[in-house]
């Protein structure tokens, strides 16, 4: 019973959903975008279920205090942190419990929240993403080492796709005369970008959305059934 | 004289109404909530045309002002089906007299059937009929042929390496929520691993940032672990929320993946800007790595970065090449069929494009 009331109502969902597609008709129609609606709710209710588990795991690895735990106690001191000044202060645009602060304004130019939010946490955030930056030109110069015919051919579109997209590649072209201006590497870079990158990404697309549709079938028919815990 | 000027005045009435072509009709394909307006003024030489709606208390409502003297216009607000709607268009010249007027009543039906969805029906019907056969055949007992994903075969490997250096195995859901395919791949290939990492004894840590994923992925890998016969092994803490932001996210598995160090890291499910960044830290950590997603701009960074990667449809097979189950190796080969098929439409679609006919073109496009 357990597994099979999960099953039916995958099924009678999966089925109304996909008629809903083809019949605009009332209450067809308005269905998907309901079960939308459905699943944001759920999801708002499940967050609780997220908190929940993050103070729980943190709090056990104090409590024994288990390798690196003093991370843990960042973690927790930052997370209430900002749920208290969210919830005494208010966010920009909303009023706390006690108000808007505007002595803690006259202090610190904003809210306690928006304050740690403008300079705490959007620096970490760009932080975490300017990695990304030394990450790719760690993991380029790997792809690019010449030993296969693929990367040997991967090594010479990436120097066309690159130079081609800076002015030095747009002047070392320049001189190459009109009629055979196909080889200018401005132009060599939006090819490559245009039609053999386009087309490889659309085939995956293709291969992707034929996937979607049979993962689909085979849950909606309930053949596949381990995302429920089950073989 | 008294009868020739009548009717020289219908006359020209006549043919004043009829260079002001005005309609309202319902709009097709949709669950009649609205109504298309369609006029052609171009004989009257207006500058601006005003469509207004004649509510049923005498007032009017501005629909649309246009200055275009042929076009059309599909009004949302405020129809309803079976529900008589009437609309009057005048023509105004630049100063803003009424040069002629018409009005129209139209009624709003909802549809049974999108017909611009079609050509959407008949090859959904094709691939699901593709589908279900080859699962028949599979279940009648009819030997199939599936190729071999070097990826999924690395579970194994992985989770040997990660039982015999004593080191846990990372699995990361991807990023996006339940509602995407890729994410409920990803858990069921989660399956899969938790039962053979149960099986090996190897420790799991799945760090989550979605809290329905987590919820689902704790179910899942629970129930792995009863399949193998060790519920005793399981640790509900090995499935846990991070946060829900992606830098967040990529900081604390970043932070895990240097502190843990584990044996083995999958990435398999929606992936964006992280990829990179939790693909290069799993590498210079030296785990061996699997990677899978649908996201045709993240997997470069997951080819480049892994030893193992499922590019597009492979991640959605992983379970049921994962199972053996012969029915759900039928579906796949369903789904060959199905790319079959799309390869003949593609290649035929081109053919006459090229030649000008422009009929299978104008058939696929959804409208």
């Amino acid at each position: 019973m357990k597994r099979n009331i999960p099953l039916i109502i995958t099924f009678l969902v999966g089925i109304t959903v996909i008629f809903s597609e083809f019949i605009p008709h009332y209450p067809f129609g308005m269905l998907s975008g309901e079960l939308e609606n459905w699943f944001l709710i759920i999801s708002g209710f499940a967050i609780l279920l997220g908190q929940l588990s993050l103070f729980k795991v943190n709090i056990l690895k104090i409590k024994f205090k288990k390798e690196n735990w003093q991370y843990s106690v960042i973690t927790l001191i930052s997370v209430v942190v900002m749920i208290g000044t969210g919830l005494l202060w208010g966010t920009k645009d909303n009023t706390g419990i006690l108000g808007n602060g505007d002595q803690i304004i006259a202090v610190m130019g904003s809210k306690p929240f928006d304050y740690l939010f403008d300079n705490v946490y959007q620096h970490l955030q760009a932080t975490m993403f300017s990695l990304l930056a030394f990450f790719i030109a760690s993991a380029a110069y790997r792809a690019f080492i010449a030993r296969t015919t693929e990367s040997n051919l991967l090594l010479i579109a990436a120097i066309l796709v690159m130079l081609g997209n800076t002015s030095l590649g747009s002047f070392l072209t320049s001189w190459i005369p009109e009629a055979i201006s196909f080889l200018h590497l401005p132009k060599l870079a939006e090819f490559i970008m245009k039609y053999p990158t386009t087309a490889g990404q659309r085939a995956i697309m293709i291969g992707a959305g034929l996937g979607i549709i049979g993962s689909s079938l085979r849950i909606i028919l309930g053949i596949e059934r381990s995302y429920l815990g089950g073989k | 004289m008294r009868k020739f000027l009548i009717f020289l005045f219908l006359f020209s009435a006549v043919l004043w109404a009829q260079n002001l072509d005005f309609t309202a009709e319902d709009n097709p394909n949709d669950d009649g909530s609205a109504i298309l307006l369609k006029w052609n003024a171009a004989e009257i030489g207006a500058a601006t045309l005003r469509i207004t709606k004649l509510e049923e208390n005498g007032d009017t409502t501005l629909v649309y002002l246009s200055s275009d003297v042929i076009g059309q216009y599909i009004l949302g607000d405020g129809i309803q089906p079976k529900v008589p709607a009437n609309f009057r268009l005048q023509a105004l010249d630049v100063t803003g007299n009424i040069l002629a007027e018409k009005e129209v009543t139209a009624v709003a039906k909802a549809q049974w059937f999108n017909t611009n969805k079609i050509s959407l029906l008949i090859m959904a019907i094709i691939l699901t009929a593709a589908i279900v056969y080859y699962i028949f055949s599979a279940r009648s007992g009819k030997e199939l042929y599936i190729r071999k994903i070097a990826g999924l075969e690395s579970i194994d490997e992985s989770v040997g390496r990660a039982t015999e250096m004593g080191r846990p195995i990372l699995f990361i859901p991807g990023t996006l929520d339940l509602d995407d395919m890729q994410t409920i791949s990803g858990l069921s290939i989660l399956s899969k691993l938790a039962q053979r990492a149960a099986e090996y004894e190897a420790r799991l840590i799945v760090p989550v940032c979605r809290s329905m994923v987590l919820s689902t992925a704790k179910e899942v890998v629970k129930e792995a672990y009863l399949r193998a016969g060790r519920p005793d092994a399981y640790d509900p803490d090995a499935v846990f929320y991070l946060t829900d932001d992606q830098f967040g996210f990529v900081a604390g598995v970043d932070g895990i993946i240097v502190r843990e160090k584990p044996a083995a890291n999958f990435f398999l499910g929606a992936f964006y800007a992280e990829s990179l960044i939790l693909a290069e830290t799993g590498f210079a950590s030296g785990s061996i790595q699997t990677a899978g997603t649908a996201m045709p701009s993240q997997l470069p960074f997951f080819v480049v970065a892994c030893d193992y990667t499922l590019i597009g449809e492979e991640l959605f097979a992983a379970s049921a090449y994962l199972s053996k189950e012969p029915h759900q190796l039928g579906s796949l080969k369903g789904q060959d069929l199905g790319k079959a098929i799309f390869l003949v439409v593609l290649t035929l679609g081109i053919f006459l494009e090229i030649i000008g006919v422009h009929f299978l073109k104008d058939f696929l496009t959804i409208h």
